[in-house]
This record gives structure tokens, C-alpha cells and sequence, in this order.
């Protein structure tokens, strides 16, 4: 524990508690805006931290990617766009519960539940780290593509009692992501000659598109914005304790949704989207009130913001331990620590200890130091969103998005793709589809193919193939969960419907 | 008369003064087609400050994914203003096998300004410390005895990775599986795992990966620097010798005297970050002007024919 202490010295020091506020702070603001990721935001700092010391670079880099995974919040509750896709189950209650005028009880709620996530996975970092990684090797093609195939059972759930057009738009979900290049034999689908194409639809351009547009029109449609007069009831004060109040009331939630959060965040390539999706969907199964999600259920909302914030030193943990990044701003992390010299492996925390111990115990500071600036940048920005009139807010939410769009790839064909999407959603919307199993259906899509290709190939010398899929434990673990996710719902209505027969009876 | 000459002389001067102007007077955008956080992204992002200071200017680093690099090359080729502004980052043998393998590509292997290769990761066969195979004979035997049981990951379809394999396959005469990961990064889980019998990556993966994995073989003419005990194939008596090229391109039609100077700019800083390069498991070059164009020649007659053999 003495390398514990030691780490906590370095970190106490005026310079690195500022790199700590500011890097938070800049992560927030830019998690927020849509399109303006965590990884863009690492990228653009990477070439300081060079010449920075290897500490304080890697302590920028960490409470940037805390800030912005945290900040992605306030525009899901807000103007219902996921600021990164992690907060895509954000939306499903935040925004409803914004619309109710409940929009600073959301925002509270959020960051409360982002804190505890942020502040757990710190935790699992620093005392499971070996045994974590060594469990998140146990995932290779076969068990991903059972991951996907759990994840796609959310479809059921998520569609908001119509099954049907949930399965449908989960469909519509994995086409759009064939559009491109294929991951394997890298040949081109479905990009009928146009170049541009071969880069395929970007998941944040297509949650942009299906989430924010169809609300910018019916907001311009009816001139009435989502949240201006009926939200100013929650501007009274006093709402801060009772909201604490409320979150701290469901520890069974907290807990289920960052544990959920934490296995997730270690497979690599399974990032915060899945993880909030997943806990989301087990709050709504262990809730008292099923009926309530979607419509506005504080128990959804904070099971997706305490998840989705575990991931963010949850996928430390391959990183740090065999340099395996897990996601994208990962990445820049690992470039960040190879420029200075330090290889992951155990000799990180041995010889670098240090180092590595700060690094990790800042990104703690960085959750605690989101309680008060999350609690005041989202009033600013409430107040901004509220404030402006809907003949205003509509152009420039409707610009924020165009913006966002272009600058994930700088890619024009973004926007358009983007505008068409939107186009598609808003005539779905109308049609009684919910935009999240298309979501889904986006980001499974690809690791279901990837998982099943790669699967074959690898069993091409079996007897018969498809046997690879089923060989480890861990794929019969997650094929009994798929199954038990499937026919859960089937029970649960049959137990019902008995038990109104032989009530009636 | 004088009055009325006057001030057109002068406009005229300063218009010839601003053609003579030394290039370059604004920032430059180097595109990069690949995410922030890959090889690539974080070889431009260490160039830059260097290039700012040999240049004078800003230099801002675009990041335009998509189609394997493909986008990217396609927009240098059709839609870039040719004036030295712009200069995008390029990979062989992408550039060469993708126009190969697609129609749709919109780009063309020898459409490009070719300022500078800069970079060579050779690739080099990996399996993780308490694997069966301690050298490549090892292996070889095993796969002699079990055909298409061992599989060996690596990053994506018709890549440098992909082909080592094939000529393995093909020098050694053995029957290997070729396992593609969507990059370099998902393949390190799988090799960890067990989930695949070993690597096909490249020399900055032997690099990373040292304490956990061992290098079996790397495709260099000659052991690298930075790996004195990782043995070549070429001394083990398997003739590969190849791996992935980064390097810079400006759009067609750029004038060669800001091709030029762009070429030194970008010698200068490779020169520079050479030390942290090397440490990191990049093999520095320097390939610019004719020899740019051989590489480049080279390499796709070379895949030209191994991708034929597979058809």
C-alpha cells in the first residue's frame, strides 16, 4: 500500500488537481455535444500530453475520457441525442422525464448515478484488475457472437410492447450496418458505385439521424418545444436532497447495473452503448414497475448512467494489464503511455507503480469532481435549453446536429446520410417504431457477423464447423442466457394471464 | 500619365511578388484515413510539431476514415485542390490491393504525388509464451501433421498480414487458417486467449506484446534493431520478406518544387522521431521521387501475383 500513498502524493499537487478539474470539465462539455466524441477530444490532446510528464498527460487524458462519457448525458436528457452512443439508454427515460418537466430531477439523478459508476469501476481497477483480464480472454469469436445475440434479445424489451416492429427495425438496424466494406473478404455492400460509401454508416451519424431528427420536426411541426414552460416547475429549489434521496434508495439497482457495467466493459470491443442497453434492461425486468420505463422511470435512467460510467476504468483493465484496447479512446491512452516508454504488463504496476496507481486513482478524483461541476454546467446548459425559444432552438439544435455529423469522420456524406435517416425515422416514429431496436440492431450487427465468420473459419478443420460456436463453457452460459432472455417474457405473460383466469374464476 | 502607371505597377509587382511567394503561406491539412488511436493516426500526431516547426506553418491532422482508407484516397484523387494544402497519409499494399479487389474503390494505386515512405512494419509471426511451437519449424511440422488445424489471426482480408500467410502457406507447403480481426488491436485478445494458434501482426506488436508473447519470425531482410532475438524467415529458410508501408501522398497534379519541399519536410521529421519510432517497433525509411514510385511498383506486381494464385 505504500505505492497506494505514494501515487495519492503526486496527485495531491496544485498541477495535477487543475489538469484533473480542467480535463473533466472539457470532457463534459464535449461529451454533450453530439457527434463530438471522447475519442476526437483524446485525439486533439494526445500531442500535448508528449510533451507533458507522463503523469499528467495520462491524468488529462483519463478525466477527459470520464468527463465526456459523463457529459453525453445531458443531451440525451435534454434534446434526446445520445452525446456518445454509451448514453443511448440515457434518452429512454431521461428525455420522457425531461418532457414531464422532472428535467433537473433527471439531470441530479445522472450525475449521482455516474459518480457511484465512475467511482466503482476506479475500485474494480485497483483490486481486480488480474483476475478481471484474465476472465475477459475467455471471450473470443464464438463467445462474441453469442454476446450479440444476448444483446439482440433486448429487441423484445425495448420496443415498447410492439414486438413485431421491434424485430423489424432491429433488422433495419443490422442492414444499415452492412452498408460498406465487409469486415471479412473486403468486399463492398450495398454502396451501389459511390465511393464515399465504402466507409458505411457510422453508429453516431445513424443515432443522430433516427433519435434528433424526428424531435426537431414534431418540435417544429407543433411550434412547441419539448421542454420550455411546464420543465420551469422543477427550477424550484430544494429538488437536489430528494432526488439524492430517491437514487440512494435503489442500491439494488446501483449495484446490478454497475456490476453489469463492469463485466461488459472488459470484453474488449464492448464499450458503455452495450453496457447502459444491458443494465437498462435488467432494471426494467427487476423493477416493481416495468410499466413505468420508457415513459420516464428514474430506475432506467440510473441504471444506464451508473453502468455506462463504470466502462470508463473498466476497460482500463485490459488495457492497463495486456495492452488490449478495448475502445477507440482506449487507443489514445495506449499511445499516450508507448511514447513515454511504459509497456502494459505487470511490470506497470511493479516498476511504474506510481505512476500507474495515479493514473488510476486520479480517474476517482475525476468522478468525485464530477458531482459539482455536472451539477452546475447542467444547469447552465438547462437553462440555455430552456430558455430559447423553439423558432431558435430548433435551427440550432437542428446545426448542432448537422455539425456533430460532419465532424465524427469530416465527411459530408455523413450529414446526408445523416438527413436521410432522420427523414426515415421521423415516418417510423409516426408508424409506432422506436428508434432503439434499430440502434441495436447497428451495433450488434457487426460483432454477430464478425463473431460468426471468424467462428467457421476457425472450426473449418472440425468435422462440422458450426460445432466451434457451441465448444466452450462460456458459450453455453451465454446461449442459456439468450434462451432464458427469449422465453422470460413468454412466462411472464402466461403466469398473468393464469393468474387473471383464476382470479376471475 | 506617370500618375495613371503608377499604381498599376505597383499591383502588378505585388501580384508577381505573391506568385514568387514561398510556399507555404497557410496552414496544411494532412488527412489521415484511419481512427485517432492507430498507427498511423499516432505517427502523423508525433510528426506534427516537427513539421510545423520545418515548415512555418500549422499543420492539422484530419482524421477521415472509412473503406479500409479507401474514402479518403478516393477524395485526394477526385475532389482536392492540387495546391500542397492538402496531403493525406498512405499504406501499402492497401493502395495496391484494394483496386484490385473492388471496382468501386474510386481511387487508382498510382494517382498520387508520392511525397514520402516514411515507415515499414514487417510482419512477424507471433504465439503466446506457453504455446507448443517454440520456433517456426515447430509449427510448420504441426501443421504438416494436422492440415487447417492451426489458425493464425491477423488484421483484415488481402492485407500485408493476410498474404504472409499465404506465402507460408504456399513456401512451406502446409495448410494453415487465416482468421481475419477488424485491425491490429481485437487480435491481441485472440492470440491471449488461445482462441487462435498464433499471429500473423506486425514488428510494433512483437514490441508490445513481448512479455506475454514470442516472436517467431519476422519478414526483414535482416534482424530489426529493436528485436535482436527475433529471427528472420528468410534464416530460418522461408523466403517472406514483406509487411505494411506508411508513407505520404499529395493530391495528383501538385508542382513538383512543393512536392519537393513537402518531401523534405516530411524526411526531416521522420529523422527526428526516428529513436521514439524504433522503440515502439517501426522500422524507419525513407523511399521519395523514383524510388517511391519503384516501392510502390514493386509491391503491387508482388501481390499482383499472389492474389492471382488464390483465384
Amino acid at each position: 500500500m505504500d505505492v497506494l500513498s505514494a501515487a495519492l502524493g503526486q496527485l495531491f499537487v496544485p498541477y495535477h488537481l487543475l489538469i484533473i478539474v480542467a480535463g473533466t470539465t472539457v470532457g463534459l462539455f464535449v461529451g454533450a455535444m453530439p457527434g463530438l466524441s471522447a475519442t476526437m477530444a483524446l485525439a486533439v490532446l494526445l500531442p500535448f500530453t508528449f510533451a507533458m510528464q507522463p503523469l499528467a498527460g495520462l491524468i488529462g487524458l483519463g478525466s477527459v475520457y470520464m468527463g465526456a462519457i459523463y457529459g453525453g448525458a445531458f443531451s440525451a436528457i435534454l434534446i434526446n441525442a445520445p452525446g456518445t452512443p454509451s448514453s443511448i439508454a440515457t434518452t429512454f427515460d431521461g428525455y420522457p422525464m425531461a418532457k414531464a418537466g422532472r428535467a433537473r430531477e433527471a439531470l441530479i439523478a445522472a450525475t449521482i448515478a455516474s459518480v457511484f459508476g465512475g467511482l466503482f469501476g476506479v475500485l474494480a481497477l485497483l483490486l481486480l484488475a488480474p483476475p478481471l483480464a484474465a476472465f475477459s480472454l475467455r471471450f473470443g469469436p464464438p463467445e462474441y457472437f453469442w454476446v450479440a445475440v444476448l444483446g439482440l434479445t433486448l429487441i423484445g424489451s425495448l420496443s415498447g410492447g410492439a414486438l413485431l416492429k421491434g424485430l423489424l427495425g432491429g433488422g433495419l438496424g443490422v442492414v444499415i450496418s452492412i452498408v460498406g466494406v465487409s469486415p471479412i473478404g473486403g468486399e463492398s455492400r450495398f454502396t451501389y458505385g459511390f465511393p464515399a460509401l465504402q466507409g458505411g454508416v457510422e453508429l453516431i451519424v445513424a443515432l443522430i439521424g433516427l433519435f434528433v431528427i424526428p424531435e426537431l420536426l414534431v418540435m417544429a411541426g407543433t411550434g412547441v418545444a419539448a421542454l420550455s414552460r411546464s420543465s420551469l416547475d422543477s427550477t424550484r429549489r430544494g429538488i437536489f436532497w430528494p432526488t439524492v434521496k430517491t437514487v440512494l434508495s435503489m442500491p439494488g439497482n446501483i449495484l446490478r447495473s454497475v456490476v453489469i457495467g463492469q463485466i461488459v466493459s472488459i470484453i474488449p470491443g464492448a464499450g458503455g452503448n452495450i453496457a447502459g442497453l444491458l443494465a437498462y434492461n435488467e432494471a426494467k425486468r427487476a423493477s416493481k414497475h416495468p410499466e413505468e420505463f420508457g415513459k420516464g422511470s428514474i430506475e432506467g435512467l440510473v441504471a444506464s448512467e451508473s453502468s455506462n460510467n463504470v466502462t470508463v476504468a473498466g476497460s482500463m483493465v485490459p488495457l492497463l494489464t495486456l495492452g488490449i484496447p478495448g475502445a477507440p479512446p482506449d487507443a489514445l491512452v495506449l499511445g499516450a503511455m508507448l511514447m513515454h516508454g511504459l509497456r502494459p504488463g505487470a511490470e506497470l504496476f511493479s516498476v511504474s507503480g506510481v505512476l500507474t496507481y495515479g493514473f488510476i486513482l486520479s480517474m476517482g478524483l475525476s468522478a468525485i469532481v464530477m458531482l459539482p461541476i455536472g451539477l452546475l454546467g447542467g444547469r447552465l446548459i438547462y437553462q440555455a435549453v430552456v430558455r430559447i425559444p423553439p423558432h431558435f432552438l430548433v435551427p440550432t439544435i437542428a446545426t448542432m446536429a448537422i455539425l456533430g455529423s460532419y465532424a465524427l469522420r469530416n465527411s459530408m456524406t455523413d450529414v446526408m446520410i445523416m438527413l436521410v435517416l432522420g427523414i426515415i425515422g421521423y415516418v417510423l416514429k409516426e408508424l409506432g417504431f422506436h428508434p432503439a431496436p434499430i440502434a441495436l440492431g447497428l451495433i450488434l450487427g457487426p460483432i454477430a457477423e464478425m463473431g460468426f465468420v471468424q467462428s467457421m473459419l476457425m472450426g473449418s478443420s472440425l468435422a462440422y464447423p458450426p460445432l466451434k460456436l457451441v465448444e466452450s463453457p462460456l458459450s453455453l452460459i451465454l446461449v442459456a442466457l439468450s434462451v432464458f432472455a427469449i422465453v422470460w417474457p413468454f412466462f411472464t405473460g402466461w403466469r398473468t394471464r393464469r393468474r387473471e383466469r383464476t382470479g376471475s374464476a | 500619365m506617370n500618375n495613371l502607371l503608377r499604381p498599376i505597377a505597383i499591383v502588378m509587382l505585388m501580384l508577381a511578388g505573391a506568385a514568387f511567394a514561398q510556399y507555404p503561406q497557410r496552414a496544411i491539412n494532412y488527412v489521415i484515413p484511419f481512427n485517432a488511436g492507430g498507427e498511423s493516426d499516432i505517427t502523423a500526431r508525433l510528426q506534427q510539431p516537427h513539421l510545423e516547426e520545418i515548415l512555418g506553418v500549422s499543420v492539422t491532422i484530419t482524421n477521415r476514415p472509412g473503406g479500409g482508407g479507401a474514402v479518403s484516397w478516393s477524395e485526394i484523387q477526385r475532389s482536392t485542390q492540387n495546391d500542397g494544402y492538402t496531403v493525406v497519409g498512405i499504406n501499402l499494399p492497401h493502395i495496391a490491393t484494394q483496386p484490385m479487389e473492388r471496382t468501386d474503390t474510386g481511387f487508382t494505386t498510382n494517382d498520387f504525388e508520392f511525397i514520402l515512405w516514411f515507415q515499414f512494419t514487417p510482419n512477424a509471426l507471433l504465439v503466446r509464451n506457453d504455446s507448443q511451437f517454440q520456433t517456426l519449424d515447430d509449427l510448420i511440422e504441426y501443421a504438416r501433421e494436422n492440415p487447417g488445424s492451426v489458425t493464425i489471426g491477423g488484421s483484415g482480408s488481402n492485407t500485408a498480414n493476410h498474404i504472409a500467410v499465404l506465402q507460408l502457406e504456399q513456401l512451406a507447403d502446409v495448410d494453415l487458417t487465416y482468421v481475419p480481426f477488424s485491425g491490429t488491436g481485437p487480435t491481441i485478445p485472440a492470440l491471449l486467449g488461445g482462441h487462435v494458434s498464433a499471429l500473423m501482426s506486425y514488428t510494433p506488436m512483437s514490441v508490445l506484446q513481448s512479455a506475454q508473447a514470442r516472436t517467431l519470425a519476422v519478414a526483414s531482410e535482416e534482424r530489426v534493431s529493436f528485436l535482436p532475438d527475433g529471427p528472420t524467415f528468410v534464416e530460418q529458410g522461408i523466403d517472406i520478406v514483406g509487411g505494411a508501408y506508411r508513407g505520404v501522398a499529395a493530391p495528383p497534379g501538385t508542382p513538383a518544387d512543393i512536392v519537393q519541399t513537402l518531401t523534405e519536410a516530411f524526411e526531416e521529421a521522420s529523422r527526428r522521431i526516428a529513436e521514439e519510432q524504433e522503440a515502439m517497433g517501426f522500422v524507419i525509411e525513407s523511399y521519395s521521387g523514383d524510388e517511391a514510385m519503384e516501392l510502390v511498383e514493386r509491391i503491387t506486381e508482388e501481390y499482383a501475383a499472389i492474389l492471382e494464385t488464390l483465384e
